[in-house]
């Protein structure tokens, strides 16, 4: 861990790290919601499962080893393969034909421009606090962190687990009342 | 030039917007949740991007809940779908328009 530390931290190398990760995870984003190839839902979640690998990239470069983890196991391992799950059961067959309408293209164009530069005014005025970030999102400090001050948090959390299990057996059963 | 705030910040800004414009323009549900877990990942990018560059860790406990709170989510949303798809035969939002006058 410490070597691949060092060789993270050292400069040039994570810069250069930094603009393959973006570029990839900006790439495959977009290619998830219009991909000029194919309409099909099951080359937006393999480029959905690309976008989360190179994301946990990213995290790797912010120290957030842990979480970089996390999100492979969670997002790449679990929630993608649900997603591709109901996709094989529910058969779309008719999604080829269907056309992206206009109207939808362009009133989305425009919002989306004038949300980045909201944002990217406000970029501006954010600066960062610590010159010399030194924070490892490590497993043994997450955990204390998490099992101290985060307790209830991390208890309503498991509930809401549970809950969602329940509900999701319960809406899937084969007659709904 | 060295990568800093900013660069993480911009990453995340188009994550959002990506997704966002996912949501208004693709007509399949199934798409809309992708774009959905696009949103949310932005959000983590930016949240991991300001816990590293204050140097407080709390930002990252947030980014596991929210991990946790989308897979809940999918789940619930997945068997929704499922479940619609079974009763109108079309996960497209055209044809969900029985709530319309």
């Amino acid at each position: 861990m410490d070597s691949i530390n060092q060789w993270i931290s050292s400069g040039g190398v994570a810069d250069v790290l930094f603009y393959v990760f973006a570029t990839l995870t900006i790439l495959c984003a977009v290619l998830v919601i219009v991909n000029p190839f194919s309409r099909s839902p099951v080359t937006s979640a393999m480029f959905l499962v690309l976008t989360i690998l190179s994301m946990s990239g990213l995290f790797v470069l912010l120290h957030a080893f842990f979480l970089a983890a996390v999100q492979i196991i969670v997002y790449a391992g679990a929630v993608l393969v649900l997603f591709v799950f109901v996709i094989m059961l529910l058969d779309l067959q008719e999604e080829e034909r269907r056309r992206l309408k206009l109207f939808s293209a362009v009133t989305g164009l425009i919002a989306m421009v004038s949300i980045v530069s909201a944002f990217l005014k406000s970029l501006a005025a954010v600066k960062a606090t610590a010159d010399t970030p030194q924070i490892e999102g490590d497993t043994l400090s997450l955990g204390k962190l998490l099992f101290n001050h985060y307790t209830l948090p991390f208890e309503i959390v498991s509930v809401l687990l549970l809950v969602a299990m329940i509900g999701a057996i319960l809406l899937s059963r084969k007659k709904l009342e | 030039m060295h990568v800093g705030l900013h660069e993480y910040l911009f990453v995340s800004i188009m994550l959002f917007c990506i997704g966002l414009l996912g949501v208004i323009l693709r007509r399949n549900l199934l798409v809309i949740y992708m774009s959905l877990e696009l949103m949310l990942n932005a959000a983590n990018l930016a949240l991991v991007t300001f816990s590293r560059f204050n140097n407080q860790l709390d930002g990252q406990v947030l980014v596991f809940f929210i991990i946790t709170v989308a897979a809940a989510e999918v789940a619930v949303g997945l068997a929704l779908i499922v479940a619609l798809f079974r009763k109108r035969r079309s996960a497209h939002v055209e044809d969900l328009t029985s709530l319309k006058l």
